[in-house]
């Protein structure tokens, strides 16, 4: 959308005086106005809001189940979005849901983040023959559509909540480190770098000072590209039973267990997935919206 | 070119040797012994001793790797702890059908990828601009799982127009695309299937003509006179390959990534068959499929790279 109006917006001459912002001024500057992304950040923060305050929000013990009301329809009695094959109230499952799957999706970004962005930074500042070991390395993980990477540590690691985040953690690793190792081997061939040095920076020094700084927002932004995807894997491996077991709430594995219903109660089976989609959404819409922002392409 | 294509080749073998690598270590991931991973449980201790020496359990592990790759090389990737039949028969006699849905999902999805992309980039702002970003951040963000949760919902369960799962009577030996009685089943788990690839096509393709139309080379044809169709096919033949690399991309991922959807369908194909391995803890089962799959996967995006070399007479990479 942007690639052709942008050009004719900048043939319109500008009359105001430039304002002197800064960089992050210019971000702001760029959100204020961006609607969508404010609404769907608005959105993330309410969904993570939800899920921290669970214990006093959600209207009964998600784990509190009555055989006499099992699977009702939305609006039964007291229970707003129906109850599921236990007789478990839909809404307060959701709502505690979210504490696993969000989770669940954002710490493996958190991690990957960390462990890939630093393998990046090391392979594209030194260069060389640890950038051949470290590159090719990860070169071997893209060989493996996402998904498949996922079930196939997950499926050999066995379910639980741990072990789905290492699976997450090493398939997120890779992408990110690519990015951060593009990132980095542009910033170190900038003159300011050549510049510290000459007025005798450490490598240390400018390592941590000069190049980590400027790789850390084009790595950033990239890495909130990915929560969206992580949480899809995420409920996904919990769909196929390799997530979180059983009596915990979570969104993934909910829709596994209520599939056995959807001849029953179809509108309630699907309630978990609706959690999963709009979380998705929102967290896509907004690191769109940020990365335009940030005028960073990734 | 040919030089090009020579490299490329080569490049692909460290991939796949570390592909292989990585399936091996799988085995070593599990938690236990690796052994009681490779045998069923009420195996008898002959059995145990005849695997540690098949395998060579007792042997440094680099040794290990070096009998299994050799086996694996000829086809042998051990038997299935379910089944006890051969790993690679079960992987490949599911392979077509996961193959089948895949192919045809793609290409679906690439037809109205284009169609709408090409409306999207010439009226930028209009009714299938909007469109097509809609469905772009839907096709990334919905969960396949569940809008096969929905369709099924929706077309089984309310409508009754369709099966919900399976392949039909006789599953895949009497699967015919020509025969309603089979072809029926196909249908959820390809729309299923579609919807992801679909938007990340149309918005490649849309990004892709988008910024084409706005080069110098489009106001040299339109200053000879050429018709805005004419201009449009060649800027499609400017970004073909660019599509067609994610075409390629594409196409691997759902072969790979079909546990899902054949999960829900109960459509018989490898992921159907790793679900399988994965519920009833078949180690060798899931190796073997992931290999398969991981360098089906390697072999597409091979293709597609040398068809880009084709389509592209840009590329003089040498």
């Amino acid at each position: 959308m942007t690639d052709i109006s942008a050009e004719n917006a900048a043939l319109i001459p500008a009359p105001q005086k430039p304002v002197v912002r800064g960089y992050w001024g210019n971000v702001w500057n760029k959100l204020r106005y961006d609607y969508v992304t404010l609404f769907f950040l608005g959105l993330i923060i309410a969904i993570i809001l939800i899920a921290i305050l669970a214990p006093w929000i959600a209207p009964f013990d998600p784990n509190k189940s009555s055989m006499a009301s099992r699977l009702k329809p939305p609006g039964f009695k007291h229970f707003v979005l129906g109850t599921d094959e236990q007789g478990r109230d839909i809404l307060s499952r959701i709502i505690w849901g979210g504490r696993t799957s969000l989770l669940m999706g954002i710490s493996p970004v958190l991690f990957a983040t960390i462990i890939g962005g630093l393998f990046g930074v090391l392979a594209g500042f030194a260069g060389g023959r640890t950038n051949t070991a470290i590159m090719r390395t990860m070169d071997v993980f893209f060989a493996f559509p996402s998904v498949l990477l996922a079930v196939a540590i997950s499926g050999s690691l066995g379910s639980g909540m741990v072990n789905q985040m290492i699976t997450l953690t090493i398939v997120l690793i890779p992408p990110i480190c690519r990015v951060a190792e593009t990132a980095t081997a542009q910033v170190r061939t900038m003159d300011f770098i050549d510049a510290a040095r000459a007025s005798g920076a450490k490598t240390p020094s400018i390592l941590f000072r000069h190049v980590l700084v400027n790789v850390m927002s084009p790595v950033l932004v990239y890495a909130s590209t990915l929560v969206s995807a992580s949480i899809l894997l995420a409920s996904g491996l919990s769909f196929l039973g390799l997530g979180v077991a059983p009596p915990t709430p979570d969104w993934g594995l909910m829709l596994s267990t209520l599939r056995q219903s959807i001849y029953v109660q179809p509108l309630v089976c699907a309630l978990p997935g609706v959690a999963i989609l709009v979380t998705s959404v929102a967290f896509n819409l907004v690191s769109d919206g940020l990365r335009q922002a940030m005028d960073v392409k990734a | 070119m040919w030089l090009y294509v020579a490299r490329r080749l080569f490049l692909t073998i460290p991939i796949g040797l570390g592909v292989t690598i990585i399936c091996f270590a799988l085995v070593y991931l599990a938690p236990g012994d690796p052994i009681q991973s490779l045998l069923p449980p009420d195996a008898s201790e002959a059995d145990k001793i005849a695997i540690k020496k098949a395998y060579g359990l007792d042997e440094p592990i680099p040794v290990q790797y070096v009998v299994w790759l050799g086996k694996a090389l000829i086809g042998d990737l051990g038997k299935s702890i379910q089944t006890n039949r051969p790993v690679i028969d079960e992987v490949m006699r599911a392979f077509g059908n996961t193959i089948t849905i895949a192919v045809i999902s793609v290409v679906l999805a690439m037809g109205i990828a284009l169609v709408l992309g090409i409306i999207a980039a010439i009226k930028v702002g209009s009714w299938a601009d909007r469109l097509s970003t809609a469905i772009a951040v839907l096709g990334i963000s919905v969960p396949t799982f569940w809008l096969g949760v929905v369709l099924v919902i929706v077309f089984s369960v309310n409508l009754g127009w369709l099966p919900a799962t399976g392949m039909g009577e006789g599953g895949s030996e009497d699967f015919s695309f020509l025969e309603w009685e089979s072809l029926q089943y196909a249908i959820l788990p390809i729309i299923a299937m579609t919807l992801t690839p679909l938007g990340i096509l149309m918005r490649t393709t849309r990004s892709t003509l988008a910024e084409i139309l706005g080069q110098d080379f489009i106001q040299t044809l339109r200053a000879k006179g050429l018709s805005e169709w004419q201009i449009i096919v060649h800027a499609i033949w400017n970004g073909a390959p660019q599509i067609l690399a994610m075409l390629g991309l594409q196409l691997g991922y759902l072969v790979g990534g079909s546990i899902l959807v054949e999960t829900i369908f109960t459509w018989p194909g490898t992921g159907f068959v790793l679900n399988t391995a994965i519920l009833t803890r078949d180690i060798p089962l899931l190796q073997g499929t992931i290999l398969v799959l991981a360098m089906a996967f390697v072999l597409i995006n091979l293709i597609v790279d040398l068809l880009q070399t084709l389509v592209d007479p840009r590329i003089k990479r040498t």
